[in-house]
């Protein structure tokens, strides 16, 4: 493994992880490990409340109360009207232990009825929490979702988030960096999540093994920044520490103004700082992948690793030419979860399930082209079809154009946000033996309700499944139009 | 934490690649804001029937023969997914103490050390060694890992594993991490300092710092 001291490349050049960690470096040791200043915590209430006990119960005290902020997602419920009571088991001691450790701790918290609730990873750039040239952490797996502005953000543990409360920094080994150069433009309907399913699927859910990844070319230029989280968001799925696209104009537009980010008398010097940040011609990374905008199809998981994927017209693969036998008895294993056989054209697939949600793909832009989709269609019969918005902020934007009512015209529940069915926790789920397409992020065993089968797709590819009650090829609407594109 | 020298123990096989944390620990399971009770809900989707707590004797950890294991060795990607530590506070309080696989969830790896609880890196074709000779008689060939040597030694064969070195030091001395940092305060302090002039933008939220969308 490299080294991330500085001049790795030519002539002192740096990747932007580089840059971004030398300007965060407290001290570093012999082996190029350092001590990574934080600039930005975040916690809600399933993983946060045992990071503030830890505090409380050693007498320590936060280094920077001022930079943490909380969130209840996790647990909470989503239906209309929800208060503190939940269907997840006890989940009321995880949202009152979050509030008495905001409460003594003095934090900062956006409680179930504020209006910048929502999903941590969502609201942290929604409120200019989470900018362009920072360190994040969150104790939660989906922080590096936040790349996408630009931040070098990632999911710690439970002792690593007190670690960094009570400190003010944690420790950083040297990371592998790898680039993932995109070229060409991604075609119409083809999205960030169908562009991330198809790197893991080809490159594995160890490819980006504990690396940084960080994402350039056309492709990713041409992304808009809400579509480039998505795409940050997935790789943890990737095996990775993190991913980045660094910040350029559209950052720069998308951070400007909101609540947390630089005031107006320094937005000038702060922007023109992260202008510098992007990687320098020369600089060096350890691997580089090459991907074609033009080869990703809209992609579709079958089973329960995000690897298993193909684009969605083709058929599920047959685990006789997995390669090696351990490969092949995942992939037969999968395929008995998921009560499937070799050779089913995915769009054969019939489906009980459609949920629209999570930090991966619940954001406006998500919610818009899904009810582009929905727009004059309906849920085909015994289909429950859910949409849950990212955050309140999510929620109320999309109720000011009306998208709401498309969702529920067209047969979508229409929730208030947070996690909900992205991950069961013992409370709502689909029901045993339910085959659901999903715009999340995990189609682990159980992850969306015990024996829950998921795929994952990109909103727009479970909004037309939901109408036809099987898996779909949005391609098949004809092209896009360019109004929605973003 | 316990300081962490050598261990010596009967290994529990789950040859597959991507062992999630969902797996480990379903979150179900966690239904107290606690680092403690999660030995139960280990592995549950694999080791009870659906629904119960009646233990599927066709599971690893249900069978005889491993009754007594204490080390776990995988494939690649062990511990993906969740950041939920609670699988590393499951796995320990069930008696694991290592894990050995070719790679590691990059999360989960941090909290195994953080708890005391052992990650060795080893190659994909010395854990096949190691399983080979241990499948001869797994209820009684007892493999060691010996953390000073930094081996893996099972009858004839050993190895020798990765681990970060700093991680080690922490681990055979049983040092908390808080308390290592702290004792570079003034390091840190000095960055501080220095910072809320170079970067102000981060240490303050001037008039908007009440967030109001």
């Amino acid at each position: 493994m490299s080294s991330t001291q500085e001049a790795r490349g030519r002539n002192g050049s740096r990747t932007a992880y580089e840059k971004i960690l030398d300007l965060h470096t407290v001290a570093k040791d012999a082996d190029g490990s350092a001590l990574v200043f934080i600039d930005r915590i975040m916690l809600h209430e399933r993983m946060g409340p045992l990071a503030l006990i830890g505090i409380i119960e050693s007498g320590r005290e936060i280094l920077a109360p001022d930079r943490v902020f909380c969130t209840y997602d996790h647990i909470i419920d989503t239906y209309p009207g929800r208060g503190d009571k939940t269907t997840a088991p006890n989940g009321e001691e995880f949202i009152e232990s979050l509030r008495a450790g905001v409460r003594t701790l003095g934090l900062r918290s956006f409680d179930i009825d504020d209006p910048r609730q929502g999903i941590v990873h969502v609201i942290a750039p929604e409120h200019g929490i989470a900018l362009p040239g920072i360190t994040m952490i969150c104790p939660d797996s989906h922080t590096c979702t936040l790349g996408g502005i630009g931040a070098v953000a990632w999911g710690v543990g439970s002792t690593d988030c007190e670690h960094a409360l009570a400190t003010g920094v944690l420790r950083v080994t040297p990371k592998r960096i790898m680039r993932v150069t995109v070229g060409g433009r991604l075609s119409s309907w083809v999205t960030a999540k169908d562009l991330a399913i198809h790197l893991i699927s080809k490159h594995s859910a160890s490819g980006g093994h504990g690396a940084v990844v960080e994402f350039g070319g056309e492709a990713i230029d041409a992304l808009e920044v809400e579509a480039r989280m998505t795409l940050c968001n997935m790789v943890v799925e990737f095996g990775a520490f993190t991913g980045l696209v660094p910040s350029d104009g559209k950052t720069l537009d998308y951070v400007r103004g909101r609540p947390f980010a630089p005031q107006a008398d320094m937005v000038k010097t702060v922007e023109a700082h992260w202008r510098s940040l992007a990687s320098d011609p020369g600089a060096k990374f350890d691997q580089e992948i090459e991907l074609n905008a033009a080869d990703v199809a809209p992609t579709v998981t079958w089973g329960t690793s995000p690897e298993y994927a193909v684009p969605v017209d083709q058929a599920t693969p047959d685990p006789a030419d997995a390669g090696d036998e351990a490969t092949a008895a995942g992939w037969a294993r999968s395929m008995e979860y998921m009560g499937l056989t070799p050779g089913i054209p995915l769009t054969s697939i019939p489906i009980d399930g459609a949920f629209i949600g999570s930090c991966t793909n619940a954001r406006i832009s998500d919610l818009r082209r899904a009810a582009a989709v929905l727009k004059n269609r309906t849920v085909a019969d015994g289909v429950l079809a859910i949409c849950v918005p990212g955050s309140t902020q999510v929620r109320l934007a999309a109720e000011r154009e009306g998208l709401d009512k498309i969702f529920t015209a067209a047969g979508f529940q229409w929730r208030e946000s947070g996690c909900s069915l992205c991950v069961f926790a013992g409370g709502e789920s689909f029901a045993h033996g339910d085959r659901v397409v999903s715009s999340t992020n995990r189609s682990f065993e159980g992850r969306q309700g015990p024996g829950t089968r998921t795929h994952l797709a990109s909103p727009e590819t479970v909004a037309l499944s939901a109408v036809n009650g099987r898996i779909s090829d949005v391609r098949a609407l004809g092209p896009m139009k360019p109004e929605i594109a973003t | 934490m316990e300081a962490f020298s050598s261990h010596k123990g009967v290994v529990l096989p789950m040859m597959s690649d991507n062992v999630n944390t969902d797996v480990i620990i379903p979150s179900r399971e966690i239904k107290k804001v606690s680092k403690k009770g999660l030995g139960e809900g280990l592995f549950a989707n694999l080791r009870y029937f659906p629904g119960s707590r009646n233990p599927d004797p066709d599971f690893v950890l249900n069978r005889p023969a491993y009754a007594r294991s204490s080390i776990l060795v995988a494939r690649q990607n062990f511990g993906c997914g969740s950041s939920r530590e609670h699988a590393v506070w499951a796995l320990f309080e069930y008696g694991i103490r290592v894990i050995i696989a070719e790679s590691f969830g990059a999360i989960f790896h941090d909290n195994c050390v953080a708890n005391g609880l052992l990650p060795c890196v080893v190659s994909g074709e010395a854990i096949a060694r190691i399983v080979e000779w241990v499948d001869e008689d797994a209820q009684s060939r007892e493999i060691t890992v010996d953390l000073e040597r930094r081996t893996v030694t099972a009858g004839p064969v050993e190895v020798s594993f990765n681990l970060d070195e700093e991680m080690r030091q922490r681990l055979l001395r049983g040092l908390s991490p808080i308390d290592v940092t702290l004792k570079r305060r003034a390091d840190i302090e000095k960055f501080f300092a220095a910072d809320r002039t170079a970067r102000p933008w981060i240490h303050s939220f001037g008039d908007q710092g009440t967030g109001e969308p």
